[in-house]
């Protein structure tokens, strides 16, 4: 059977994910695993920050730590501990209380126990008679000739040619096996650093080698941000913000911007989405509407909510397709896609809209936010302009901190709103999904007061003034985004979050 | 001359000094530098395909054998096979995920035989329709699923 390009394989790397977490759980490392969700940035998750050296000493490390009570070639140890996905303790157990040969054997690997040589290649080595390799159909002497422990032996430069044609040609590193066809026997990395001499593919096959070292490790993360390199070493796996040596802050469960209160596989989920609507002609269609009097099509084509259609002169919400006058004058205030207000208007379009306007909806909301986010220094850098100012108004450089502690809260705050879009807009209507688009609510308005508050000039007379406001503001801010964050974290831990399918 | 080219001289040596059961290189459609070979097969006594003729042709590319070649059935008469396409593609994982460079033309041929040999039943794949209108000419561009063995 063959598999349907496109649509299957997207099916495929869900299933992949879903594999991935059904083998952590297997694994026993962390039985509250299938639960993470997002906990709050206070609460303490120790870690460390590795550079690429660092990670290969704590590999070899993990081999010499197993070879204290294993005694058994580094070689074997390291395709074990892959098989094991790193994870010592597993690897021991399974060592002292499950059949050993059984081990190897599942782990593609020749006991070391087992004689070295097969009597075949013996016999073969001990002539001296010149032997066909059988990958380049050469008479080669025996002593030119080599193999793993499984006995099957071709000549060096065929070997050669086959681990670079694996390295290069098809980025394989510790899954590499013996050439013969059919064996399975792993290709260890002693062998692949002997048989193999351009330092190209050495360096690649190192980099391969550290890389599924950290991918298959649960404990390890790459910083995602490019060419970082860094690698953060967790005490234990969960959904919790990171921050890298080159100040990227992440989280350590998926690798994503730190996204509370999202969980990682709605963000996944999520990121997904917007990359596929994108690039469809539905989202082209969703620019234009019709107006919810007339009928005519009217195309969007500026960042305001507030549309006037130039027939009828209705005025109305580009969102919810509501009568403008309740929104008042604060697009923000349509941050609830109220389903009884606009409801009427709403049916008259065709019903594919609808899942796209609300689509559309929380992704606009996401995307302002994540676009003020990409002007942060921007916003620092006439922060600390205005500060410089207020040391020449007779304030001293602590007095002006306040400044740079607010353009904080405000980024800490859109980060976090940003992510409440993701949040909201897989979740079930009930009770306390109220609460927290109120919470939401609180804290836009809140977090859009801060940041204007922020663009304003600020006059020497009223220094003292402002100060006082844009510290109760951002107080305010920070005491409304716990509120938020605490209760949705209440909500994962007692389980009132309810999730619509099919988004 | 390339490595690919010498030993494909030397498999070519052996099929005609010692050809299998079954299995005949036609040497007059051989290309100059052999990166195109067209196999003879005839299907086996006592099986479903007894007496019938097939054509097999094989691509090898310049990272033959490191690189697994291309083969398809052609010709007149493509084998009625579950693991065989109406378009002469083959599903046979030593064609692409368990390539060896220790594998050859002639146990290529000789696993295809075989394939056929172990027939109980001469019917296409089932999803042979939708498969022949959307697949890549090369079939080493489908994602195979292998499934067993047995038929
Ligand atoms: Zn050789
Ligand atoms: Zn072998
Ligand atoms: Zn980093
Ligand atoms: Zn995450």
């Amino acid at each position: 059977m063959f598999e349907e390009d496109s649509e299957n394989e997207v099916e495929d790397e869900d299933e992949e994910e879903e594999e991935e977490e059904d083998d952590f759980v297997d694994m026993g490392m962390d039985a509250e695993a299938s639960g993470t969700h997002p906990k709050h940035d206070e609460e303490d998750f120790p870690f460390q920050v590795l550079t690429a050296d660092e990670i290969v000493k704590h590999m070899v490390d993990c081999i010499k730590e197993v070879n204290t009570v294993v005694q058994i070639p580094a070689t074997i140890t390291r395709i074990l501990l892959t098989h094991f996905k790193w994870d010592k303790e597993k690897l021991m157990e399974c060592y002292f209380t499950e059949d050993q040969d059984k081990l190897f054997s599942d782990a593609h690997v020749v006991s070391p126990f087992r004689k070295s040589f097969t009597p075949a290649a013996a016999a073969q080595a001990a002539s001296s008679s010149e032997i066909m390799c059988e990958i380049c159909f050469l008479m080669i002497p025996p002593t030119e000739l080599t193999g793993l422990e499984c006995g099957h032996r071709f000549c060096w430069q065929c070997w050669r040619e086959y681990l670079t044609t694996k390295i290069i040609d098809e980025g394989m590193g510790q899954t590499i096996s013996c050439a013969a066809h059919g064996c399975d026997i792993l290709v260890d990395d002693q062998t692949v650093m002997y048989l193999v001499t351009d330092p190209k593919v050495k360096l690649k096959y190192q980099q391969l080698i550290t890389n599924s070292f950290v991918e298959c490790n649960r404990l390890l993360r790459w910083c995602p941000r490019p060419d970082c390199g860094h690698v953060v070493k967790a005490q234990y796996y969960d959904c919790k913000p990171v921050k890298c040596k080159c100040t990227h802050i992440f989280c350590f469960a998926c690798g994503e911007n730190w996204h509370d209160p999202a969980l990682c596989r709605l963000l996944r989920r999520w990121i997904k989405k917007c990359d596929d609507d994108s690039e469809t002609s539905n989202w082209i269609a969703a620019n234009t509407k019709e107006c919810p009097k007339c009928h005519a099509t009217i195309e969007k084509d500026g960042g305001c909510n507030h549309m006037v259609c130039k027939r009828c002169k209705l005025d109305f919400c580009w969102v919810c397709l509501g009568d403008w006058e309740p929104h008042g004058s604060s697009w923000y205030n349509c941050n609830r896609f109220d389903e009884e207000g606009a409801k009427k208007a709403r049916d008259a379009q065709e019903k594919s809209r609808h899942a796209l306007q609300r689509y559309l909806f929380y992704c606009n909301r996401y995307m302002n936010h994540m676009q003020s986010l990409k002007f942060e220094n921007k916003l620092y850098a006439s922060v600390r302009v205005k500060m410089e100012e207020m040391q020449h108004h007779n304030m001293s450089w602590i007095e002006v901190q306040f400044l740079k502690k607010a353009v904080d809260v405000l980024c800490q705050c859109r980060q976090t709103l940003m992510y409440t879009y993701v949040f909201a807009f897989y979740l079930h209507r009930n009770n306390q999904s109220i609460i927290f688009e109120e919470n939401q609510k609180d804290l836009e308005n809140a977090t859009e007061q801060l940041s204007e508050y922020l663009e304003r000039d600020i006059t020497s007379d009223m220094l003292v003034d402002i100060k006082q406001k844009v510290q109760d503001k951002y107080r305010y801010c920070e005491s409304r985004r716990k509120v938020l964050l605490d209760h949705v974290h209440e909500g994962y831990e007692k389980e009132l979050w309810e999730y619509q399918d099919g988004n | 001359m390339a490595s690919m080219e010498k030993r494909l001289q030397k498999e070519l040596q052996a099929l005609q000094r010692d050809p299998p059961v079954g299995v005949k290189v036609d040497t007059d459609k051989l290309t100059s530098n052999l990166s195109e070979w067209t196999v003879n097969l005839t299907g086996a006594p006592g099986t479903l395909y007894e007496g019938e003729n097939f054509v097999l042709h094989f691509k090898f590319g310049s990272r033959y054998p490191f690189d697994s070649p291309q083969v398809i059935f052609g010709g007149a008469n493509i084998p009625v096979h579950p693991h065989v396409y109406s378009n002469g593609h083959i599903c046979l994982s030593i064609l692409t995920e368990d390539w060896s460079p220790a594998l050859s033309v002639q146990s290529v041929c000789l696993s295809i035989v075989s394939m056929l040999s172990s027939c109980k039943e001469k019917k296409r794949p089932p999803d042979n329709a939708i498969y022949v209108k959307t697949c890549s000419k090369n079939p080493k561009k489908t994602r195979w699923w292998y499934h067993d063995d047995q038929v």
